[in-house]
């Protein structure tokens, strides 16, 4: 009786997502984007493609662990195929870093935009195209409205887009299916080793859409994402290399 | 077809442009002066100076005592060149192949054009009205050779127009100035009382080389169509154009984007019959009062497909401006390329950026950011690790992933303030505008040195630290200075 009243919950939660919207991912495509137990969060357990995410980084140091968890889950998206672009106003990434991160450089269009308005006149184009496979946009300021008509735009072409904003002191309410936060906190060695472990990131889900928000600590080690339990660090005498 | 030229005469090209700047001068003699020896010397007058008894080459000293409200206007050299390109670029309503003819004259290739105008007759009559109505006198010429045409428009009185074949009997009653002559010549042929072209043109061939050198011999032949004479036209004409033209004006946005569609429309097609694809174009218009501009658009992959080439116009459309009205575009498609066929993947799923949807794509970008496409480079200097290249390039070597790089990399590097408890030992802490870092972890060095041969020796020791707080850098060390050069993941 009570394992049948748990199917028939479970069964009415799938309705209750169908209903608010949620379009199950195609058929045959790479659903596994490697994150682990973090997937556990998203609706039915699935990385949500073909949507709006926003990652948010209050300091370039912020940035960059964005970008690096970025280019982490890049490289299973583009498994598949497709063209990338990479939208931005004042870009910094480097481009031979991105191999550490199991991307190619060359797999990624650059786009560099002069005036800052256009970063998201050419996201928009670029999130219509359907030969695209995901969009990164860099930019500052996102009004509800925009990332309204960024999500439009995904509608059809069911391109996968991440908006990463620089500078967010604040975050106002967006439209976008999934909010992260991504922050770096110290790496760990085995106990005694001198140097920098693996980079090793403060991932916060703070919103998604029909899921369970949630917080870990990841960490990129051998091409893939690793969830650690931080250990409280010994302090111990470090030495330098 | 039979070849057939015209040949346009600017009697009064300097002073025209005069009164059409100055209206009040129409009505007065006008010289254009220049400065030859210390003297003043009228290099061209208008036609009411003429009348008066002035000539070109006279002084200013003797002009004025013969004209006492004579206008005389300094000559800035090569402006008649100016003029006449300016001009030559407005005749390309009529014809394709326009060249310049100085000091005051353009010759026109005429060939298979008179009838957009309803026949030779009209075309002359047209030409002859829209200048004049500019403000230009002129004379144009028809005739089968250039050298024809060109000594009908300066010496004939009447019959400008010469029928096909009848270029002899034209040129039969002209002097021999309409043969295009040195001075010297023309004078020695009128010594000589040989005031007609008649008078010797049935003279042996070998004569007239003896006696008169061989230029009076290529200049008749070329008047006679016996020896070649080439145009050299002021634009290389596209072998992919189309031409519109309004029958009114037009100068509504509607109205041009529909112009540039149908020209599109047209230019597509016949690409599209021959296999060819566009890969840069430009649309030109001109406007009724003789102004034009263009639009350039450029694609990544050749392509026939008129929708996406429309759209690379509309986002320069707000650059047309209409003014009066535009009489006339012109579509050229300025570098044409064979299609590549090439067979969609098909098991491939989504394509790579070789496709035409994502070329579309880069396309409309391209108007407002720049895109780049970053290969592997084989340097160590982290500023050249990477280069840019096309699109569709493939990189040769892999990325190189034996050292750690960071993710965002300071261009130029900023300078820090750090301390070091022992040289050659990473730093105990540092301060990066204003915030202090104590570092507990640090990786290096790693000395990477620059090129000699590219640029000055100098080298840099780098290390990858990690702060209280977790956040990881890369700093380096000059022979004196630290700086930050990027942000680790």
């Amino acid at each position: 009786m009570n394992a049948r009243k748990e199917e028939l919950i479970a069964k009415l939660r799938q309705d209750i997502i169908a209903w608010e919207g949620y379009r199950p991912p195609e058929a045959g495509s790479n659903v596994s984007l490697g994150l682990g137990p973090v997937e556990t969060a998203f609706p039915n357990s699935i990385f949500p493609t073909g949507t709006i995410h926003e990652v948010l980084s209050a300091t370039p140091e912020d940035t960059a662990a964005c970008g690096a968890f970025l280019c982490g889950l890049l490289s299973r998206l583009l498994a598949d195929g497709g063209a990338c672009l990479w939208i931005s106003w004042s870009r910094r990434i480097y481009p031979p870093a991105l191999k550490r991160f199991g991307l190619n450089a060359d797999r990624i269009i650059f786009v560099d935009v002069p005036i800052q308005k256009d970063v998201l006149w050419i996201a928009e184009e670029a999130l219509k195209c359907e030969g695209v496979a995901a969009v990164i946009c860099e930019t500052t300021a996102l009004t509800f409205m925009e990332s309204r008509r960024l999500l439009l735009a995904v509608e059809t072409s069911r391109v996968t887009g991440f908006i990463l904003r620089k500078g967010v002191k604040n975050a106002n309410s967006t439209a976008c299916t999934a909010r992260w936060q991504i922050r770096p906190v110290r790496s760990s060695l085995r106990p005694g080793m001198p140097g920098v472990g693996h980079p090793r990131w403060q991932v916060d889900l703070l919103k998604v859409k029909n899921g369970q928000p949630g917080s870990w600590t990841l960490e990129w080690k051998n091409k893939s994402f690793k969830v650690v339990t931080p250990q409280p660090t010994i302090q111990i005498q470090r030495r330098y290399a | 077809m039979p070849k057939r030229f015209a040949a346009i005469w600017f009697r009064y090209l300097l002073t025209d442009q005069l009164a059409i700047r100055r209206p009040s001068l129409r009505e007065k003699p006008v010289a254009i002066v220049t400065l030859d020896h210390g003297r003043k010397v009228i290099v061209a007058l208008n036609a009411k100076a003429i009348r008066s008894g002035l000539q070109t080459g006279m002084t200013v000293a003797d002009a004025q005592v013969l004209l006492g409200d004579l206008q005389i206007f300094d000559d800035k050299p090569g402006r008649n060149l100016k003029l006449l390109k300016g001009l030559a670029e407005w005749c390309l309503r009529y014809t394709p192949l326009v060249a310049i003819d100085p000091p005051d004259g353009l010759l026109l290739d005429v060939t298979g054009c008179t009838h957009l105008k309803g026949g030779e007759k009209a075309y002359l009559t047209e030409i002859y009205q829209r200048l004049k109505d500019i403000g230009y006198d002129v004379r144009p010429a028809i005739a089968d050779t250039i050298g024809a045409a060109w000594g009908v428009s300066r010496c004939a009185s009447n019959g400008l127009l010469v029928t096909a074949g009848q270029h002899r009997n034209a040129l039969m009653p002209l002097p021999p100035s309409a043969l295009r002559l040195p001075t010297p010549l023309l004078l020695k042929l009128h010594e000589l009382g040989l005031y007609q072209i008649s008078s010797f043109i049935h003279m042996p061939k070998s004569v007239l080389r003896r006696r008169f050198g061989k230029d009076l011999v290529l200049r008749l032949y070329q008047a006679l169509g016996q020896e070649a004479e080439f145009l050299f036209p002021l634009k290389e004409p596209v072998p992919y154009t189309e031409r519109l033209d309004c029958l009114e004006p037009v100068k509504t946005r509607p109205a041009i984007e529909i112009a540039l569609q149908d020209l599109l429309e047209r230019l597509c097609k016949r690409l599209h019959s021959e296999g060819l694809g566009m890969r840069k174009a430009t649309l030109t218009w001109y406007r009724v009062d003789g102004k034009s501009g263009h639009i350039t658009i450029g694609t990544n992959h050749a392509t026939h497909r008129s929708p996406h080439l429309f759209k690379l116009f509309f986002i320069h459309l707000d650059e047309v401006a209409p003014g009066l009205g535009i009489e006339l575009f012109t579509l050229d498609a300025d570098a044409t390329e064979p299609l590549s066929n090439k067979q969609s993947d098909l098991w491939a799923g989504k394509p790579w950026a070789d496709s035409e949807q994502v070329a579309e794509l880069l396309d409309r970008i391209a108007s407002r950011g720049e895109i780049r496409h970053y290969l592997p480079d084989e340097h160590y200097w982290p500023e050249r690790s990477s280069k840019t290249d096309s699109i569709s390039a493939q990189p040769q070597n892999d990325w190189r992933e034996d050292k750690p790089r960071p993710i965002q990399l300071l261009e130029p590097p900023e300078p820090v303030e750090a301390m070091a408890l022992t040289p050659d030992y990473p730093p105990k802490q540092f301060i990066h505008r204003g915030t202090r870092h104590v570092i507990v972890g640090a990786d290096g060095p790693e000395r990477i040195e620059n090129e000699w041969w590219i640029d000055t020796n100098t080298q840099r020791d780098y290390f990858i630290v990690e702060d209280e707080q977790g956040r990881r850098y890369w700093i380096f060390r000059t022979t004196d200075r630290w700086f930050l050069h990027g942000y680790f993941a």
